[in-house]
């Protein structure tokens, strides 16, 4: 199990350097996921490994991937009115929210 | 459905390709210059990531990983890079200036979560197996345990698409 929650470990912390160095919105949406991925292996390992029973962790990852295509969606819808109205996506350009 | 029985080794020898190529992969999602390809990236990586839970005997949730993520999630996040275009070239300069100090702070997560996670020896490992017939277990568990959350993720979703819609429509008039 132990190698489970190292790939976990180490694929959300690659996670988490691409959401705090991309410029780019779409990028750090893609990180997002990643961060999300690394935590149902997480969830899926522990319930193969310490409570099978329940399948409680599995059904825990099913509503998260539904969460995060949820996410994903408005997230996107965002991304394509920020390039509608600043024309370019990146964080350093986007500084005002509202005015 | 026949649950296949898999020797020890041949567990172990897939979980570290798949473990390498999801690691390079995600890397490469983070580093890559040209926002295309990093989606590509993406979508591999989430291919490894099923694999991964075939491994760990949920195949239910495997499927639904490629029929969401690499079906679903990837093609929305490419629709997007198409649409927002002049981002795929390779002059921009994708990072902020955060770069090296985000870099520490990872590693240092890293470390830390890692250094947990082999110190921890206190895990109270169950006995028993998962049930052989998991696909069944869980369409079971979604209409009776799990109900409550599985309608208001179905209201989540109704809320996510009209939101998406709203969000993206031309103003008129």
């Amino acid at each position: 199990m132990f190698s489970y929650l190292a790939l976990a470990a180490l694929l959300f912390a690659i996670g988490l350097f691409g959401v705090i160095t991309r410029r780019n919105t779409i990028g750090i949406l893609m990180s997002l996921e990643l961060m999300f991925n690394a935590a149902n292996i997480n969830f899926v390992a522990f319930n193969k490994f310490l409570a099978p029973a329940g399948l409680t962790g599995q059904m825990f990852s099913l509503f998260i991937i539904v969460v995060a295509a949820a996410e994903a969606t408005v997230g996107l819808a965002i991304v394509l009115l920020l390039y509608r109205n600043w024309r370019g996506i990146n964080t350093d350009n986007i500084s005002i929210m509202k005015w | 459905m026949e649950p296949v029985a898999v020797a020890e080794p041949t567990v172990g020898i897939a979980f570290w390709i798949l473990a390498a190529i999801i690691l390079m992969s995600a890397f490469m999602v983070v580093s890559l210059r040209n926002i295309f390809h990093c989606a590509l990236f993406l979508i591999l990586c989430l291919f490894a990531v099923a694999g991964i839970f075939v491994l760990l005997n949920a195949e239910f949730l495997a499927a639904v990983q490629v029929l969401i993520y690499v079906g679903a999630v990837s093609i929305l996040i490419i629709f997007a890079v198409m649409l927002t275009s002049d981002l795929a070239s390779k002059k921009i300069l994708q990072t902020n200036e955060n770069a090296l100090v985000a870099f520490f702070v990872c590693l240092v997560f890293a470390m830390g979560a890692l250094v947990l996670v082999v110190n921890t020896s206190i895990w109270p490992y169950a006995t028993q197996m998962l049930p052989e017939d998991n696909v069944a277990a869980i369409g079971k568990l979604m209409m009776t345990d799990f109900m409550l959350p599985f309608e208001v993720v179905s209201i989540l979703m109704l809320a996510a698409l009209i939101g998406a819609i709203m969000l993206a429509r031309e103003e008129r008039a």
